[in-house]
């Protein structure tokens, strides 16, 4: 088994940490895992993108023309990586603020209204793991258990408290993820 | 104990530093490789060991820190990326004129000049070749995942010591920014002053009264007495070539090879499974140590296949050592992207059948 | 002199001895130009390590200068540094080696040109180290052009028309630049053409030397010295020309001490 998975969006969406907390997670589970940013002034602002890969084999690159899965969270991320999921691949991505929605009949498309649901919920900071729940309940790779031991290790100690809400925002994630074609 | 922890390159090399019992960092922020001095600043080895981190006011205070610190027996290292490796250059050739060890990393970065902060593998030649002036070479290791960045910390001290030479590990951005699950060593306790003294009887640790001053230097005004020094670092380059380390991947039924290291290796490694889903039969030869460069087994090699895609994402720096290797016995192409492009599986695949299957 | 080896043999007896030579100084000729002043604050560097007692603990550096063949006549554990570099040397070494004597010898060219930032960063940081300075304000070794301290309208072989400050710069006082740096504990500057000042530079070497054992940050002893080949003169005219013209831009004297600046900048 093998995941290959690219998470693209805003700087400041969270990309990186939940592309890390998966990685971690993976990692916790046995996996072997490969987390490659995009890095430089880019990520302050623009467009920040993140290359995950879970693997039970050894993993060879981990630079990707072509991913199992897309997470894009704005729209330069949609119109940059809907053409490189391999056909038969996974596309998730939220609807707040798209104004072209992906076209491809050829692979599985997911809306999960994450900004929405944050909002509600008065706290943006766990909009990626909104996302991340949604993610998860398409693909169980690594399991819950797993994903609470990886928010422990990336994690600063001093935001551990704050563990119960993300596992909170995964849940919800996970009940409002939508396929869409 | 070891213990597994997923990090960064940049980050494995600095806890791979404290644990290999590294008595000195000394570094200078810039992209893409900041993060050693950082994790460094936040982990406070000099609690953990008693090891001395330093930010330099420069590339070439942090490089001359080596110096002082490696003629003093001391095992010190210093990273950073392409633009501070050439500022670091006049030092480099004076360690090695000197015969001073210390660790050197390189997470390189596209040039000329500032060039970008996006991955390469353009410094090649500065690394190989010696890169400051005059004759001499360092020992290179090219690490092409997180745990080698790990693993050649300690190596790389044990060679630069073994040959009293500076030793270049040649990452890069790819290398150095992946996060990667890694198994750290246990930690190697520093050497005591009386170890070091030991291990370096030329090291200057203050003249006792059983021995002649230590005197480290590059200089000698007698060309008689230079053209013999440099003749003997001649030798001791000739030796490191039985340290030389190589990686033979899916070689054994290979029709076609690909020549590649660091970054560029693990994109290959995927080429070959993707070249071989279409019944390609092609290897992946991964020069280890580009200094010495292990030419032999690279020139069996070539005997048993038809063509050879030399990949690095440079102009074609390593594709001249690769030719030199197999004596144009079978003909070697050049691919790579530059300028901080990463080239992807699937365009090495493309060139490999471009420029060697359908030729060859 | 129509002197015979062999009747110099029978003068040389242990009760003849009015001076003996420092036995950190090693027995080879100093490459040095007669009338120059670093074999002086060779000898007093060296002194001052016998009397402290300290040679087997001392580690000195001498980068690229007419000082670079210092390791030929210190009998220390020496490393010759790239030129300017000395300062970061020392760092490290002073740092990986805390309890050991570490001390640079710098020329003026060195340390406050090529090497200005290794040298103020060094002294910023308050490494706990000794630096010697010896400004000439010339480059004596690559055969006399301009040094950042050449004096305005100096004369040398950059500056055949005198140094002219719009278009070279002024002559620069590095030595009360770094006093005003919180790092360093002990600046000042010293002479050696009078035997007066020999004793008096002396005193401030012991004493910069001293200071390491307290670990509160550079000493910086600045000799004003000559260079009579550089400056074509005889050593007696460079001397005097020292006194009258040297002395005006770089004025003797304390101008930190135990941390506390004691003159007006």
């Amino acid at each position: 088994m093998t995941e290959e998975i690219i998470i693209a969006g805003f700087g400041g969406q969270g990309v990186q940490s939940m592309g890390k907390i998966l990685a971690t997670s993976g990692m916790k589970q046995g996996l072997n895992v490969s987390w490659f940013p995009s890095y430089g002034p880019e990520m302050r602002g623009g467009t920040s993108n993140v290359t995950v890969i879970l693997s039970d084999e050894r993993i060879s690159s981990p630079v990707l023309n072509e991913y199992d899965t897309a997470i894009v969270l704005n729209q330069p991320s949609i119109d940059k990586f809907e053409n490189s999921i391999k056909p038969g691949g996974i596309l998730i991505y939220d609807p707040h603020g798209i104004t072209r929605h992906p076209q491809r009949n050829d692979i599985e498309i997911y809306q999960v209204e994450a900004a929405n649901k944050a909002s509600e919920a008065g706290n943006m900071r766990i909009f990626n793991m909104i996302v991340l729940g949604g993610y998860l309940k398409i693909k169980s790779i690594v399991s819950l258990d797993f994903i609470e031991e990886g928010l422990k290790e990336s994690l600063p100690e001093r935001h551990h408290h704050l563990i119960p809400a993300n596992l909170n925002a995964i849940k919800i994630g996970q009940e409002i993820i939508k396929k869409i074609n | 104990m070891s213990e597994i922890r997923l990090m960064m390159g940049n980050e494995a090399i600095a806890e791979a530093a404290i644990r290999a019992g590294c008595d000195g960092y000394f570094g200078y922020p810039i992209t893409p490789q900041s993060e050693v001095l950082e994790y460094l600043m936040a982990e406070k080895p000099y609690e953990r060991t008693g090891m001395v981190v330093l930010q330099a006011e420069s590339e070439l205070a942090a490089v001359n820190m080596l110096y002082g610190g490696g003629a003093a027996g001391k095992r010190v290292m210093t990273t950073s990326s392409s633009p501070g490796i050439s500022l670091m250059q006049e030092a480099i050739s004076y360690m090695a004129g000197a015969e001073i060890p210390c660790l050197i990393a390189n997470v390189v970065r596209g040039g000329p000049g500032l060039g970008t902060i996006q991955p390469s593998q353009s410094d090649y030649f500065q690394a190989t070749k010696g890169g400051g002036h005059g004759d001499y070479c360092l020992f290179v290791l090219a690490p092409s995942s997180v745990q080698e960045m790990a693993d050649f910390v300690k190596l790389g001290f044990e060679m630069a010591f073994k040959y009293r030479n500076p030793v270049m590990i040649l990452s890069d951005g790819v290398i150095g920014q992946v996060m990667e699950k890694v198994e750290l060593i246990d930690p190697i306790p520093r050497r005591t002053q009386e170890e070091i003294i030991k291990e370096c009887p030329w090291a200057t640790t203050g003249k006792t009264p059983d021995r002649e001053r230590n005197i480290i230097t590059s200089l000698d005004l007698d060309p008689i007495r230079q053209e013999k020094h440099v003749m003997n670092l001649k030798e001791k380059f000739e030796k490191m070539k039985e340290d030389v380390m190589w990686e033979n991947i899916q070689t054994d039924d290979a029709e076609y090879l690909i020549v590649a290291y660091g970054s560029s290796a693990r994109i290959s490694q995927k080429t070959i499974d993707l070249a071989r889903n279409e019944g390609i039969k092609v290897g992946l030869f991964r020069p280890i140590t580009l200094y010495p460069f292990p030419e032999k087994e690279l020139e069996r090699l070539s005997k048993q296949v038809k063509g050879i895609l030399s990949v690095e994402m440079s102009l074609g720096q390593l594709i001249e050592d690769v030719r030199l290797a197999v004596h144009d016995r079978v003909p070697v192409e050049h691919y790579g992207r530059v300028g901080g492009s990463v080239h992807t599986p699937f365009q090495v695949l493309e060139a490999l059948k471009e420029k060697i299957v359908n030729k060859y | 002199m129509d002197v015979k080896f062999e009747s110099w043999k029978e003068i040389i007896k242990d009760e003849n001895i009015a001076f003996k030579k420092t036995k950190v100084l090693t027995d080879n000729i100093l490459s040095y130009c007669p009338g120059c002043g670093h074999g002086v604050v060779h000898r007093l560097v060296a002194e001052t390590i016998e009397e402290m007692e300290i040679q087997d603990q001392t580690i000195g550096i001498a980068p690229v200068g007419c000082a670079v063949l210092a390791y030929d006549f210190f009998d220390l554990d020496m490393q010759q540094a790239a030129h300017g570099r000395a300062p970061a040397l020392a760092t490290a070494i002073k740092r990986l080696y805390p309890e050991k004597f570490v001390f640079t010898y710098q020329g003026d060219g060195d340390l406050a040109a090529i090497g200005g930032n290794e040298t103020i960063h060094a002294c910023n940081r308050g490494e706990n180290i000794t630096i010697i300075f010896i400004n000439n304000g010339i480059y004596g070794m690559t055969g006399g052009q301009m040094a950042p301290t050449t004096l305005e309208g100096m004369v040398t072989s950059t500056s055949p028309y005198g140094r002219d400050p719009k278009l070279m710069g002024y002559p620069l006082r590095i030595t009360e630049l770094i006093a005003m740096l919180p790092g360093t504990y002990y600046v000042t500057r010293q002479a050696v053409y009078k035997p007066a000042y020999v004793r008096k530079a002396k005193k401030a070497i012991r004493k910069a030397f001293e200071n390491q054992k307290l670990n509160k940050g550079v000493s910086f002893v600045e000799i004003v010295s000559n260079c009579n080949s550089g400056w074509k003169m005889t050593p007696v005219e460079a001397n005097k020309w020292l006194e009258e013209n040297m002395l005006k831009t770089f004025p003797l004297g304390d101008i930190k001490v135990d941390g506390e600046l004691v003159k007006e900048l």
